[in-house]
């Protein structure tokens, strides 16, 4: 499901199946996005940032056109403790990859990958932490 | 460190496109008469190859290297260096008869994070600055490229760069009447190009970056982000235009203005080492 920003609207609640991941897509070329997944974190509930929520930094290719600093989105993941991915939509090979790699994401927080849940996440992240 | 103004009359108010260089191998100050010597010879005999510059008119071209002392930020910087191509109509020998037609200066203004870490035989001047023909520019770098076995890249500047520069600019403090801060975007993703150009009048640029800045002499990323934000928020209330969702293309203050594909533009001469000394950064950052 692709929302433009948060909180979706309450109209199709009931129809709506429960929600496993959430990806706040940030496009490195607008400021605008950044302020936008900003305003749209404090909608989601708590117990989605253990594990359900990650970031997704698009447009990292072009470095010169570049609106946002990589730390300011780095530092956003370290305070929701969620993981930042960056990716290149543009490139066919990373686009791939980026979307396999949240299959998997999405398949575990579903609780489809025996012994493994969303809490893996917010371990592995604490781990890179103390290195 | 304050150039002499006279001799640095020459940088203002000319387009200039940028460029970053690694350092120069081997590269001897006292042999700068040689080295003209050889380039001349080297852009004839490209011309005799047909890779001829202009069309028509045949021109001879003579080369003029020379150092500007002043122009560099401490003593650790190496002083800049002037490369100067005149043309002279073979029909006369008189040398007042000499017309510019290209000019390239490479400098280093507080450029210590490179040259601190670069072997003795290495001279760093990491930004080049062209103001004429592009077949000319490419004649002169591919010379030092193969004399020096250094690297040319253009230096773009990023949206971000330019967010710093226009705050930066606008806060400078100036005596006469100055024009208008400028900023210039252009929006995606449509089917026709679309520019928008957005201007402030200087004291009020200025009176917004003051209320902003905490410590002076000192700019941190977040108040570069509450200026830009503030005059983000202004446009969105007059116009309903998100204009960070845009792309920042150019900026322009009395100072000086800067365009995103590495062309700047210096107005004042009180302010040249500051605005030397952000792209000296920039060109370094790009060449790590």
């Amino acid at each position: 499901h692709l929302a433009t920003s948060l909180p979706l609207p309450s109209e199709r609640d009931h129809l709506r199946p429960s929600i496993d991941l959430v990806v706040f897509m940030i496009d490195i070329k607008s400021k605008y996005s950044l302020k936008n997944v900003e305003t749209s974190l404090a909608h989601v509930d708590a117990s989605f940032f253990l594990g359900k929520v990650c970031f997704l930094v698009t447009g990292v290719g072009r470095v010169n056109a570049c609106s946002i600093e990589t730390n300011a989105v780095c530092k956003l993941g370290e305070a929701y403790c969620s993981p930042v991915l960056f990716c290149e939509l543009e490139l066919e090979g990373t686009r791939i990859a980026t979307a396999q790699r949240l299959v998997r994401m999405l398949r575990i927080c579903a609780g489809h990958i025996p012994g493994v849940s969303a809490l893996s996440f917010v371990s592995l992240m604490r781990k890179s932490d103390d290195d | 460190e304050k150039a002499d103004p006279q001799k640095t009359a020459f940088l203002l108010r000319k387009a200039w496109t940028l460029y970053s260089v690694t350092p120069l191998y081997r590269f001897r100050r006292a042999r700068l008469r040689d080295y003209a010597r050889l380039l001349g010879a080297f852009i004839a005999a490209e011309k005799q190859k047909g890779l001829a510059v202009e069309v028509g008119v045949e021109l001879d071209i003579k080369v003029a290297l020379s150092s500007l002392a002043d122009l560099r930020g401490s003593e650790l910087d190496q002083a800049a260096l002037l490369v100067q191509l005149s043309s002279r109509s073979k029909a006369s020998s008189r040398s007042s008869e000499d017309k510019l037609v290209w000019s390239g200066w490479f400098c280093s203004v507080f450029g210590d994070d490179l040259s601190e870490n670069v072997p003795e035989q290495f001279t760093c001047l990491p930004l080049f600055l062209t103001h004429g023909a592009e077949s000319y520019t490419s004649l002169v770098g591919s010379w030092f490229q193969k004399t020096f076995d250094c690297c040319f890249r253009r230096l773009a500047i990023s949206p971000l760069n330019l967010s710093w520069m226009v705050a930066m600019w606008a806060g400078c403090k100036l005596d006469r009447a100055a024009s208008a801060v400028e900023l210039i975007f252009s929006v995606p993703r449509l089917s026709q190009p679309l520019d928008i150009s957005y201007a402030i009048h200087p004291e009020d640029a200025k009176a917004l970056w003051d209320t902003v800045q905490k410590t002076p002499g000192e700019i941190t990323q977040e108040e570069v982000d509450v200026f830009m934000d503030c005059l983000y928020a202004h446009f969105h209330r007059h116009f309903k235009i998100h204009l960070s969702a845009a792309k920042l293309v150019k900026v322009s203050t009395a100072i000086a203005s800067a365009h995103c594909d590495g062309i700047v533009k210096i107005l004042h001469s009180q302010y040249l080492p500051g605005v030397l000394m952000l792209l000296t950064e920039l060109a370094i950052s790009q060449i790590q």
